[in-house]
């Protein structure tokens, strides 16, 4: 009985300290987090938008629980220069997160950046370079973006895959093509994107992302 | 154990229980990332702090924790640390959170930690604790990085990132995927093993001479 009611007392005192320290340490660090995940968000907007100096966020609903959200990137006379928004999708270990910039006339992409990956270290995670990401630059995105393995891209819509990281650079251009078609389903012309950004002007400018 | 002095405690971990080559333990982390110098570096750094925090916890509890609920004790302590460090990471560094992304939520299930804590920091006090931890930690350290330096070198041609050998070099792509962590793996083993043989032999005949 007394081994008993140590080894529940033992569990207990350390169970519930760890839990306090942990709560603890989460109140004070999640807020910073969210705020640097949010910091990131915005500058891999400016970095695939380069001649925006503003965001507008816009949202809409593609069917019940099916919302599409973009960023409209603005130069200093409040004139579109082109869109962005996040392209999730699985890759070889986990969700890969892909910030695209999209031309207005939605041809061509304008640059991407990476937000989230796990894919692996000395590998998948070369997605990251700018070697890689740096294809993306005017790469037509109509039809649909494709890669190639071991040559120079031959097509105006080819990117080169990463030699041994097939599945991640496959990740990457099938979010893409899957993002930006659900894109042109919500806004299928340009004017639709403005239109729906003035008309958001009242509501709160929301900016969602998983962890 | 007692009386063996901190040196010994220090540097039984560079040598005689080398992880993960003669200690075999925390062989999942040595395979999965050490394809680059530079991961096996962060791991390692990563792998010697926690085991530092978790021996000194450890052995500072030693005189409180029930013998029959001991496990779970120290992989919840262990647990907290390195969500701890996780989270504190990504608030105040998040360059260096995201660089080590998937490694620190690997560090909980690196047996090697759990196998310290019971081995040696439950039973002695915190000061060699922390000399076996820090001992064991570089071992580890160096080991994760010496395979991370075969792998790089034959499957990229490079060291940190900078080409050491000409454009001659096909890399060998097997080296930096999962079969090249094997074969490296135990080719040190192998290695380590043929050494510390022979020394034990050289040792056994100064004997009897």
């Amino acid at each position: 009985m007394n081994t008993a009611i140590k080894m529940f007392l033992n569990l207990v005192v350390i169970g519930s300290f760890s839990g306090a320290v942990l709560a603890g340490v989460f109140s004070v660090a999640d807020p910073m987090i969210r705020a640097n995940k949010e910091k990131e968000l915005k500058e891999a907007i400016f970095k695939v938008l380069p001649e925006a100096k503003n965001i507008k966020t816009v949202k809409k609903e593609l069917g019940a629980g099916n919302p599409v959200v973009v960023y409209i990137g603005l130069d200093e006379t409040q004139k579109p220069v082109g869109v962005a928004f996040k392209a999730d999708g699985v890759g070889f270990q986990g969700n890969v997160g892909v910030m695209v910039g999209l031309n207005l006339d939605y041809l061509k992409l304008k640059g991407i950046e990476i937000l989230d990956q796990t894919e692996t270290p000395g590998l998948g995670d070369r997605i990251r370079e700018s070697a890689f990401k740096d294809q993306f630059n005017g790469v037509e995105a109509q039809p649909m973006v494709e890669y190639i393995k071991y040559r120079k891209p031959e097509k105006p819509n080819q990117i080169q895959a990463i030699t041994g990281a097939t599945i991640s650079s496959n990740a990457v251009v099938s979010n893409i093509n899957k993002a930006v078609e659900k894109v042109l389903k919500a806004f299928p012309k340009a004017e639709d994107l403005s239109k729906a950004a003035s008309e958001e002007q009242k509501q709160a400018p929301e900016v969602r992302h998983g962890r | 154990m007692a009386g063996k002095g901190l040196g010994y405690e220090f540097k039984k971990g560079l040598w005689q229980e080398l992880p993960p080559f003669r200690l075999v333990l925390g062989t999942c982390p040595a395979l999965a990332v050490t394809n680059s110098v530079v991961n096996g570096i962060a791991m390692g750094l990563a792998t010697l702090f926690v085991l530092l925090g978790a021996n000194i916890m450890v052995s500072l509890l030693r005189r409180f924790v029930a013998s029959q609920v001991r496990i779970a004790s120290y992989i919840v302590i262990i647990a907290l640390l390195v969500t701890v460090t996780d989270m504190f990471m990504a608030a105040f560094f998040p360059p260096i959170s995201k660089a080590l992304g998937p490694y620190l939520p690997l560090i909980i299930v690196n047996c090697m930690i759990l196998g310290r804590a019971e081995a040696f920091a439950q039973k002695n006090p915190v000061l060699p604790s922390i000399a076996d931890a820090l001992g064991i930690g570089i071992g580890f350290l160096l080991s994760l990085a010496a395979m991370g330096l075969i792998r790089e070198v034959l499957g990229f041609g490079t060291i940190l990132h900078f080409r050491v050998l000409g454009d001659w070099f096909e890399p060998w792509i097997v080296m930096i995927l999962p079969a090249g962590a094997f074969l490296v793996f135990g080719g040190l083993v192998a290695l380590v093993n043929y050494i510390s043989s022979r020394k034990a032999a050289k040792a056994a005949e100064t004997a009897r001479v």
